[in-house]
């Protein structure tokens, strides 16, 4: 396995209202590996992720992309790191007044100054890869949930990023529309994509991730190889919160 | 350098006046252009089809035409068909004709908005339809009209000054006679415009008021 | 019927006016679209004392009567040693007001639009500007349209007190003939006929621009939830 760190977290830290959102939280993302992040809602994962390409602005910590610390106070050098680390949302949040096309292309023209041929040619790829090449002229409301969301895999991958982060992927979408997503996801990381992934889905966490990490209450309590944490036998955190998960499911 | 006697022994005395009359233009109008937007709005959801077509067309009828013109009407020309007005008279009779319409649409627009669910529960509760209208429709509805009739007692005050274009002698009126004696039109009429402003701003600060009163939260208009 | 000939009498001189109303509501709504966007994006997006400014303004320009800006208007042209010709004043005065409503227009829509789009946006490395540019305010402008076209039908109805300072708009000529003539009924049911008619012409041009621009899913309820769940 390549041991490059791609991306290196150090200390994050956030407070919102006077509540400690996010308690020195550090990891280090090797290039190829997928991290997934568990654990229950309000942990603070979604909060983590969104820390890292600064949508929320942490309070404490360093952040590291290939060696080179990021300047949070330098609106470039921000725009600069966010255009290398792409990012999916739970929703979505595709440009609504965009085809899945120019949803792809947009950030091309407009970050990386390519020429609208060029940035179309790109995007008709990028949506081949994720199975949507016939749906680049349809708006975000005439395509389906999974569809929504692969085309936003698109439009990330179409970045080059060093690292995609993932926030739930697929906690939005139904069971069914939900494979169609983990698939491509599954894609990409036996292509040696860089992720971190925000999850509930344990049986994916599980096949495919190189290491998990369990959050609780803004701290990353446990972390590990799937196998190590989830051993039958073994009492961890991580344990415990799958059986839980497992019991919810059998349950309904 | 502003001349304190000319504001203390003309232009004052002269807008206190006018705000008297304004007042007594915008308090009955208000008043009465709600209740008569209420009664028009409910005719124009749940009256017989005729009604809610003549209704629907006088609605569309006094939007369409500008108030100034709608005065002009009253004040110049029903005197032809044996119909004399005063001109507060006049002012007041197109305030109250004009601001029903308006209060309409919000009233119907908020009826209309109720969720045909919400009548459906209450009547599989037991509510007769008149118990259903009263407990859970004009509650919704009244709280949804909040906003849009308030604006328009806004809009009220503010085209009050219109009162003026038929020589009803108000805030308008009385500045305009002294800024033409006087032609310090600049001076006079900012002093006229601070008037608007604290009536504006008093009447949006007790609507604000009033919805955060009736306030629930989830419901409504974002 | 001596009412009938009165009015097409009048009507040429009616319809002459007309294009003064026309031209009038025209610069006044333009300068205030190019007034009121920045002011709605300075409101959202700018700092403590932009947002307190445009507060100020626009809390000025809704709460002061046209009527009384009108005059106003009037004495500061003159106080300024400007021409103080009517028409241009009236653009101005219209413009300044509309500029506050539309701002409050385009705010609303651009407060309407969920959070994750600037998200988004950002996410992808786009600087704020570029972000607002050409991912907010393509949205929010579309959905504006309707509230643009309320704006127009006021504006409309708001320059017919114009007059009052002398310009030549169809309630000027209106109230001239019917001077004349006496024939005040006749002259002003036409007067208000053709601003009837003005009305409804517009707001059919801009229901054709709303459905030209139109994207599915979009806002304009009822095709909204035709869309989402047939695709799957």
């Amino acid at each position: 396995m390549n041991a490059r760190p791609v991306l290196r977290l150090e200390g994050i830290s956030k407070s919102l209202g006077g509540k400690r959102i996010l308690n020195a939280c550090s990891l280090t993302v090797c290039r190829g590996e997928l991290k997934v992040l568990i654990g229950p809602s309000g942990a603070g994962k979604s909060t983590l992720l969104q820390c890292i390409n600064c949508l929320i602005q942490p309070d404490e910590g360093e952040i590291w992309l290939d060696g080179k610390l990021l300047d949070r106070t330098d609106d470039g050098a921000l725009c600069a790191f966010r255009a290398q680390v792409g990012m999916i949302f739970q929703d979505f949040n595709l440009f609504d007044h965009l085809t899945a096309a120019e949803n792809v292309t947009i950030a091309l023209r407009k970050v990386r100054g390519f020429s609208r041929a060029r940035a179309e040619e790109r995007a008709g790829e990028e949506l081949e890869r994720v199975g949507l090449a016939n749906r680049r002229h349809l708006y975000p409301a005439e395509l389906s949930g999974g569809q929504k969301q692969r085309v936003a895999i698109a439009r990330a991958l179409a970045m080059d990023p060093r690292v995609i982060l993932l926030d739930e992927p697929t906690s939005a979408l139904d069971p069914e529309l939900a494979g169609e997503v983990l698939s491509v996801i599954q894609l990409l990381a036996r292509g040696g994509m860089t992720m971190i992934m925000a999850t509930h889905q344990m049986d994916f966490a599980r096949a495919l991730a190189h290491e998990i990490l369990f959050m609780e209450k803004g701290v990353i309590v446990e972390q590990g190889a799937p196998a190590a944490l989830l051993l039958e036998g073994r009492a961890t955190r991580t344990r415990d919160f799958c059986a839980k998960l497992a019991d919810l499911r059998a349950n309904r | 350098m502003p001349d304190i006697a000319f504001w203390n022994e003309t232009l004052l005395p002269a807008l206190n006046r006018g705000l008297l009359v304004s007042l007594a233009l915008i308090i009955p109008a208000g008043t009465l252009g709600f209740l008569g937007g209420v009664a028009l709005g409910c005719v124009r959801v749940f009256g017989p089809p005729l009604l809610r077509r003549l209704g629907d067309g006088y609605t569309a009828l006094l939007r369409g035409v500008p108030l100034a013109v709608q005065l002009m009407m009253i004040y110049y020309a029903l005197p032809k068909l044996g119909i004399y007005f005063e001109p507060y008279g006049a002012a007041l009779t197109g305030f109250i004709l004009c601001t029903a319409a308006y209060q309409s649409e919000y009233v119907r627009g908020a009826i209309l908005s109720i969720r045909h669910g919400q009548v459906q529960a209450a009547l599989a509760l037991g509510f007769s339809l008149r118990e259903a209208v009263f407990w859970i429709i004009v509650p919704q509805a009244a709280r949804c009209a909040l906003p849009g009739c308030g604006n328009e007692i806004i809009y009220l005050i503010k085209y009050s000054s219109l009162a003026y274009l038929v020589t009803c002698m108000e805030l308008m009126g009385e500045g305009k006679v002294v800024a033409s004696n006087t032609f310090r039109f600049t001076e006079v009429f900012l002093a006229v415009g601070v008037y608007y402003l604290a009536l504006v701003t008093i009447a949006g600060f007790l609507l604000r008021r009033l919805e955060k009163r009736f306030h629930i939260p989830g419901f409504g208009p974002r | 019927m001596h009412s009938l000939t009165v009015v097409i009498d009048a009507l040429p001189a009616m319809l002459a006016g007309g294009l003064v109303t026309v031209g009038n509501v025209a610069v006044s709504l333009s300068l205030g679209l190019c007034l009121g966007v920045p002011l709605a994006v300075g409101q959202i997006y700018g700092d403590a004392l932009a947002r307190r400014l445009v507060h100020i303004y626009v809390w000025f320009f809704c709460g002061v009567p046209i009527l009384v800006l009108l005059f106003l208007f009037y004495g500061l042209f003159i106080f300024l040693g400007l021409p103080a010709e009517p028409f241009s004043i009236c653009c101005v005065v219209l413009g300044l007001t509309s500029a506050a409503y539309q701002s409050q227009i385009f705010r609303g829509a651009m407060l309407s639009l969920p959070r994750g789009q600037l998200n988004a946006a950002r996410a992808l490395g786009m600087k704020d500007r570029t972000a607002v540019a050409s991912v907010i305010l393509p949205q929010a402008l579309r959905l504006s349209i309707p509230g643009f076209a309320n704006e127009f039908s006021i504006l409309l109805k708001d320059s017919a007190i114009c007059f009052v300072l002398g310009t030549q708009d169809i309630m000027a000529r209106t109230s001239f003939a019917a001077a004349r003539t006496h024939e005040h009924l006749a002259l002003y049911a036409a007067a208000g006929l053709l601003y009837f008619l003005l009305t409804w012409l517009v707001l059919k041009l801009l229901h054709l621009l709303e459905r030209r621009v139109h994207i599915p899913g979009y806002a304009a309820g009822a095709e909204a939830g035709a869309f989402s769940g047939g695709q799957t």
